[in-house]
């Protein structure tokens, strides 16, 4: 596939890692920000081409890790209603709310769909009148705009029986809070390349300069990993806090207009609870007033469900990079993929998940072919 | 909350496997039913015998490249050439749900005849149910749901001890054709999702091939079709029982480009994609250029590959190199991959 | 949030300016997609697609800039280990 395969080469993959090697002289904890750049690490198995020094910690940047059981239970709750379609993409079916997940619920009657996009939902809606289709509105900077296209579509069609349960959540707040930390583990990050796609780079500048740490905008492949980590640690060894652009075929420092005007139109910034990491104020988006009438929580008056997070879950020390997984007494015990204690834990490349497949007994042997 | 039976279980996945082995192995246990084969190799007085049995409840029921009809006699004709059996006789339950067109059941029934047909094999009993209509929750058809349970029956002529207890630590892994043309050919019915070159489900009987196999003198220690949960599962299942790794090629492996298009495009791994018309072979390092050309004369618009070889690394798994030369372990998913956007 | 696919534009249907539904094919994977936030995208470009909507269209130039930059790296590691 174009613009695929060419980044996929091993003569590049193992150039980058002997520079990164080269490179480095002491030992570096970088933080991947975002979930698809992890399963691109867990998939190629990048880590075992890294030196030991170089530790990856994944970010919080995949919606099944962070999105809170609270905003699951609301969507089970919408779910159970007769009336209601519920669609949600994929990743959100299996992550446990406080007594139910989705798939449960769908086992037991509840009407769940599973959409490749949020226009999908609204054509459901547009055949389904005489239901309540409600969209599970997660994600980042990158779905806000497929998010905010469906609002829009909905209300130009006047389709009243369209709504959206808004669980969004931006990624500088989240970085802001996680170095904010004393205990902060992380050196470096390797932030989310497709919401810079969308939002540019411009506002990591301030975080780089206040908090001395590098931050290289990177791609998903395996050589756009390897070289987003390869200018992370150069900066590192010399002491220096930029942003610097690695996936540069798709993101500008000005990012994508168009969809930022379309988020801004449609969405405003709002405090959000982050599973493992708490609320932080400013990192969600919620709809504008002038699109009250397309949010779910008000419509169905869910507002005031409220849930803890299971005491026993550490995923924010986990998100943070202070513990890996099996540091924590439930990993592998009352906590494994089929019955998961927290998020981590259930999306395929969340780092609990990522440690019970391959660090349960010992790291695959790494002899790297040829 | 109480265990409840969910889409995951029936994903080809540890959920599957882990019921499969808890509830029903731990119910039924015998001799035949351990060697967990795709069809219980039995002594029917002097004649040795397969004997099979696999239920098909696919959504929707027609899909490009077959019908839920056509689908379940290759499957189950694939069940017992895994056994190296030359398949003779089946048998078919339908449950049939309230509101289903009975045009519809003739076509399907129909592609099973001529799917039987194409196989060499008769339909000689068969039973129908009807349930009541089903809500549609999720369903796309809702009301027009048709199941069907088969039971198939195989002679074995040869003398080969096919399964998992055969395989040797120097044995290579063969496949005979391309990845994951039947999950994405169903799964883009309901995403939406068509192609340039239409993706139609590799569902075929595979006996003839396996026949031939045993004919040319390859050394066939084992054999497993690559259904739900896809080479991962399968591959994980003969590990588990043989007591031996397996390492994995991935540059090896054959997988069509549009059906790598739209992996990429659902976030599939298509190494977990089901298949219903391939599947493996763990065959000697000496016998592994016969076994191609054998397969090689079977296969119409595809090309058979070795991509992979047994080893002795403990602890027991399979794993792969990836494209990148790095190696990964594959381990089963728990439930079925869904589509998802991170 | 970041799985996002880059996809050749075949054909864009500009009859609902909102929506600006366009063929997009990924490897020969055909998919109906949005580029209401890509106003420039024009059929024959490259743009990366997320939950159905597309994000940007792929810059031809900076992705074979980063291939040429590796060449040039290689040859450096080369030479620095003495060319095995």
């Amino acid at each position: 596939m174009k613009y695929v395969d060419e980044y996929r080469d091993q003569r590049a993959a193992r150039t980058l890692a002997d520079a990164i090697r080269r490179t480095v002289t002491r030992p570096w904890t970088l933080m991947e920000v975002c979930g698809g750049q992890t399963h691109g690490i867990v998939k190629f198995g990048i880590d075992t081409l890294l030196p030991d020094g170089v530790r990856l910690v994944h970010g919080p940047g995949c919606p099944v890790c962070v999105t809170p059981v609270e905003l699951i239970d609301k969507a089970v709750a919408l779910a159970q209603r007769p009336e209601a379609i519920l669609c949600t993409f994929g990743d959100m079916m299996r992550v446990p709310g406080s007594a139910h997940d989705l798939l449960s619920v769908k086992a037991q009657g509840g009407d769940v769909r599973m959409v490749y996009s949020p226009l999908d939902a609204v054509t459901i809606a547009r055949k389904n009148p005489d239901r309540s289709v409600v969209f599970f509105a997660v994600g980042f900077e990158t779905t806000a705009p497929a998010n905010a296209l469906a609002v829009r579509q909905a209300a130009r069609d006047n389709l009243g029986n369209f709504s959206i349960l808004s669980a969004h959540v931006l990624v500088p707040p989240a970085m802001r809070a996680i170095l904010s930390a004393e205990d902060c583990a992380v050196n470096g990050f390797l932030a989310a390349g497709h919401v810079c796609t969308v939002m540019g780079y411009r506002e990591y500048e301030p975080i780089a300069q206040e908090f001395r740490t590098p931050i290289v905008v990177t791609g998903f492949e395996p050589v756009d990993i390897l070289q987003g980590i390869l200018l992370c640690v150069r900066q590192l060894e010399q002491g220096r806090a930029t942003v610097a652009n690695q996936y540069r075929r798709s993101v500008t420092r000005e990012g994508n207009a168009a969809a930022q005007a379309l988020i801004h139109e449609i969405f405003q910034a709002s405090p959000r609870k982050w599973r493992g990491l708490g609320e932080i104020p400013d990192s969600g988006l919620a709809l504008r007033p002038e699109y009250a009438a397309f949010d779910a929580e008000q419509r169905f008056g869910l507002a005031h469900l409220a849930a803890e997070e299971s005491t026993r879950c550490i995923s924010g020390d986990i998100l943070r990079g202070l513990k890996r997984p099996n540091e924590c007494p439930a990993f592998a015990v009352d906590c494994d993929p089929e019955h998961p204690l927290g998020a981590p834990m259930v999306s395929s490349e969340g780092a609990c998940a990522a440690y019970y497949r391959y660090r349960r007994d010992e790291q695959p042997s790494a002899q790297v072919k040829g | 909350h109480r265990d409840v039976i969910t889409m995951a279980h029936g994903g080809g996945g540890s959920l599957m496997h882990r019921l499969i082995e808890q509830v029903f192995m731990a119910g039924f246990s015998n001799p035949a039913l351990e060697e967990r084969h795709d069809a219980a190799r039995l002594q029917v007085g002097s004649g040795a015998v397969a004997f099979t049995t696999d239920s098909y409840v696919i959504q929707p029921l027609i899909f490009p490249g077959g019908d839920i009809g056509s689908l379940a006699v290759h499957g189950t004709v694939n069940d017992l050439a895994m056994a190296g059996a030359r398949p003779l006789y089946l048998s078919a339950g339908f449950i049939l749900e309230e509101g289903l067109p009975v045009e519809l059941l003739t076509q399907i029934v129909r592609s099973m005849r001529a799917a039987a047909d194409a196989a060499g094999v008769q339909l000689v009993t068969g039973d129908t149910k009807v349930i009541n209509r089903r809500g549609n929750h999720g369903v796309a058809s809702g009301g027009d749901g048709m199941f069907i349970n088969t039971a198939g029956i195989g002679l074995i002529e040869h003398n080969l001890t096919i399964g998992p207890r055969q395989v040797h630590p120097r044995d290579c892994i063969v496949v005979n054709g391309d990845l994951g043309r039947h999950g994405i050919a169903v799964m883009a019915v309901r995403e939406g999702i068509e192609f340039e070159t239409a993706i139609l489900s590799d569902s075929a009987p595979v006996a003839a091939a396996v026949l031939d196999l045993i004919a040319a003198g390859v050394a066939v220690h084992c054999l497993r079709d690559l259904t739900r949960g896809g080479l991962v599962s399968a591959a994980n299942e003969i590990a588990e029982c043989s007591g031996f790794s397996a390492r994995l090629d991935e540059a090896a492996i054959p997988v069509r480009e549009d059906v790598r298009g739209a992996c990429e495009l659902l976030g599939f791994d298509p190494l977990y994609v089901a298949n219903e018309g391939r599947f493996i072979a763990y065959v000697p390092p000496e016998h592994v250029e016969k076994a191609l050309d054998v397969l090689r004369a079977h296969a119409r618009d595809t090309r058979p590959a070795m991509i992979g070889t047994v080893t002795d690394e403990k602890p027991v798994r399979v794993t792969l190199d990836s494209r990148i030369g790095a190696p990964r372990i594959l381990d089963r998913l728990s439930g079925e991959q869904l589509p998802r956007i991170c | 949030m970041c799985l996002a696919v880059p996809g050749e534009v075949l054909t864009i249907d500009e009859s609902d300016p909102l929506l600006r539904q366009a063929r997009v094919s990924f490897g020969g994977v055909v998919r109906e997609v949005s580029l209401a936030t890509l106003p420039e995208a024009q059929p024959g470009d490259f743009v990366l697609v997320h939950a159905g909507v597309g994000i940007s269209v792929v810059d031809a130039d900076e992705a074979a800039q980063l291939l040429e930059d590796l060449e040039q790296l290689a040859e450096l590691e080369s030479l620095e280990d003495g060319g095995a």
